[in-house]
């Protein structure tokens, strides 16, 4: 249901639409994602009034590399979607901030533990590492063994 | 006047934790003061950070099971289940009625245990002790049934993926009832001391408010969403194993402030109650381990007599589940709020990438926004009420 009314709101911003083992799921592209986004929060039809979470994952060998995910759940309606977008290493992706206030810390962490920058986030600096981190420890090519000097304590910048 | 600008006092900055007692776990606070009233705060996390992602993506899907009771580590076994769930439903299996109503009843004892601890801590550090010895004493009960169950407290790893580790001990039936009654005792002579008590309200009303639109957009879920009248809980909505056959209500309060909060949890855990009443009742022989040979161990005498189960034994031991390629999102009402897994499987012997979807993470970045403004006092009781676990929290 959700993804007829993406598709057909969108057709040209909605690249692939399907049901996965039951659960909706759309690919859009990453120039039209806050477009879609917003309008998953503000069409009656969807009311996604809840953003979930937001989720990275890095397909080494794939191009583009990155997928982002946005978990999006509504009350009134009781359905979820997922709406992924597909990002190269060095590509960023607008930040969602302004549409659900949880996409502060959640597109912090992606920016932490996989590199993927969000334009127009207020604050995107690292959260659960510290500042000072080399790399981002959630990227593939981040090796297990990879040991880093233990940092002093600091004083807390801001 | 003239004179305000001159008398406004040099801002104070002050650090809270990381190593502080009433920052519950490795929290650190830190808050610009203008005399007690906080105007500024900014928190840190992370020093509980041991890479739990990563760490699913070396290990096989079997192994990954211990690394999630560390998550919430105040109710394990929740974890072990929201897991598992992930997973299962991955493959597409389903487990037989005795585990499912074990996992309800496991799932029902630690969100007791949850907010025993939640509700126990919380009044401690706004100075009222004697509840959280009324509280621990029983948790000490729950505690001692689990390790009954699974030969640990703590650190439980009791699901496996198709069902449970062993079935429950003997004589579980007559010894979780007797500790609901305690239960209940404990539950009713902690209200006797909070519910008319001055200064328990002084310092909970009103405090820590949120609006229930705030809640939403923050994506606050579980006890602190319900503080604020939204009546949004899993096992209602989206339920499993069986919880729509249960009896039971979703507790909701209005204000959204600290008091609502705690005294939600006393009412939850009524709630939870009945849920194991009933569950006890449908408790009925059978196996608690489904047969599917992609995921189950086969029996011994099959091991020991077939080439056939030798091998398969082998296989799992040695290689691991392997889930076909694809992804999931599954959710469980955990005692803090929807623990979602998300999960990517490239049909190997390890996930591709897990992702912990902690409720605390998103109620917790809510925090500062909820004490500025606020005494420092405050602060400490609007941490307790939001029962922010940083195992989780930092995962």
């Amino acid at each position: 249901m959700c993804l007829e009314i993406l598709k057909t709101a969108f057709p040209d911003a909605v690249l692939e639409a399907a049901l996965g083992r039951g659960q909706a799921v759309a690919r859009v592209k990453p120039d039209r994602l806050l477009e879609v986004l917003r309008f998953c929060k503000q069409d009656p039809r969807l009311q996604m009034d809840f953003l979930m979470d937001v989720v990275a994952v890095d397909f080494l060998q794939e191009s583009p590399r990155f997928e982002v995910l946005y978990i999006l759940y509504s009350l009134l309606h009781n359905h979820r979607l997922r709406i992924k977008v597909r990002v190269d290493d060095g590509q960023s992706l607008p930040s969602a901030i302004e549409i659900w206030k949880s996409a502060d810390w959640a597109e912090r962490e992606i920016w932490d533990m996989m590199g993927i920058p969000f334009e127009g986030h207020p604050n995107l600096k690292r959260i659960l590492m510290y500042e000072g981190f080399q790399g981002h420890p959630l990227r593939k090519d981040y090796k297990m063994e990879k040991r880093q000097e233990i940092p002093e304590i600091q004083e807390i910048p801001d | 006047m003239e004179t305000t600008d001159a008398l406004k006092a040099k801002p104070v900055y002050l650090n809270l934790g990381p190593s502080h007692p009433a920052m519950h776990g490795t929290l650190r606070l830190f808050c610009e003061l203008d005399g007690e009233v906080i105007v500024r705060a900014v928190p840190e996390f992370g020093y509980l950070h041991r890479g739990f992602e990563k760490h699913c993506e070396n290990s096989t899907w079997t192994q990954v099971i211990p690394y999630t009771d560390r998550l919430n580590y105040v109710s394990p076994m929740m974890n072990n289940v929201g897991y598992c769930k992930a997973v299962e439903e991955l493959i597409g299996i389903q487990i037989p009625e005795r585990a499912q109503v074990i996992r309800v009843i496991i799932c029902e004892m630690n969100r007791i245990i949850d907010h025993l601890v939640a509700t126990g801590t919380n009044v401690v550090d706004i100075g009222a002790l004697t509840n959280f010895w009324y509280y621990f004493n029983v948790r000490e009960k729950f505690y001692n049934l689990i390790e009954k169950m699974c030969g640990a407290r703590l650190t439980t790893a009791y699901t496996r993926i198709g069902g449970v580790m062993r079935d429950l001990p003997p004589n579980f039936d007559a010894e979780l009832r007797q500790y609901i009654v305690e239960l209940d005792q404990a539950i009713k002579d902690v209200s006797g001391l909070l519910n008319k008590n001055k200064i328990f309200l002084n310092r909970t009303v009103g405090v820590g408010v949120i609006s229930k639109q705030d809640a939403i957009d923050h994506g606050f879920t579980g006890p602190c969403l319900r503080a604020t009248g939204v009546a949004y809980d899993i096992r209602k909505t989206e339920p499993y194993y069986g919880y729509e056959t249960y009896d039971f209500e979703v507790v909701v309060a209005e204000h959204g402030d600290t008091y609502d909060r705690i005294v939600l949890r006393f009412e939850e855990m009524r709630q939870s109650v009945r849920i194991l009443e009933q569950a006890l009742k449908r408790l009925k022989p059978g196996p608690i381990m489904t047969d599917d040979r992609r995921v189950a161990l086969p029996p011994k005498v099959e091991v020991y007599t077939s080439i056939e189960g030798l091998m398969n034994h082998f296989k799992l031991i040695y290689e691991g589940i392997r889930p076909p390629a694809g992804e999931i999102y599954s959710c469980t009402e955990a005692a803090n709020g929807e623990l979602g897994f998300y999960i990517v499987s490239g049909g190997e012997g390890h996930p591709y990438r897990v992702k912990c979807r902690a409720p605390c993470f998103p109620i917790y970045q809510a925090y500062p926004k909820m004490i500025e403004g606020r005494m420092i006092a405050d602060a400490i009781a609007v941490l307790g009420g939001l029962n922010i676990v940083a195992g989780e929290l930092d995962r």
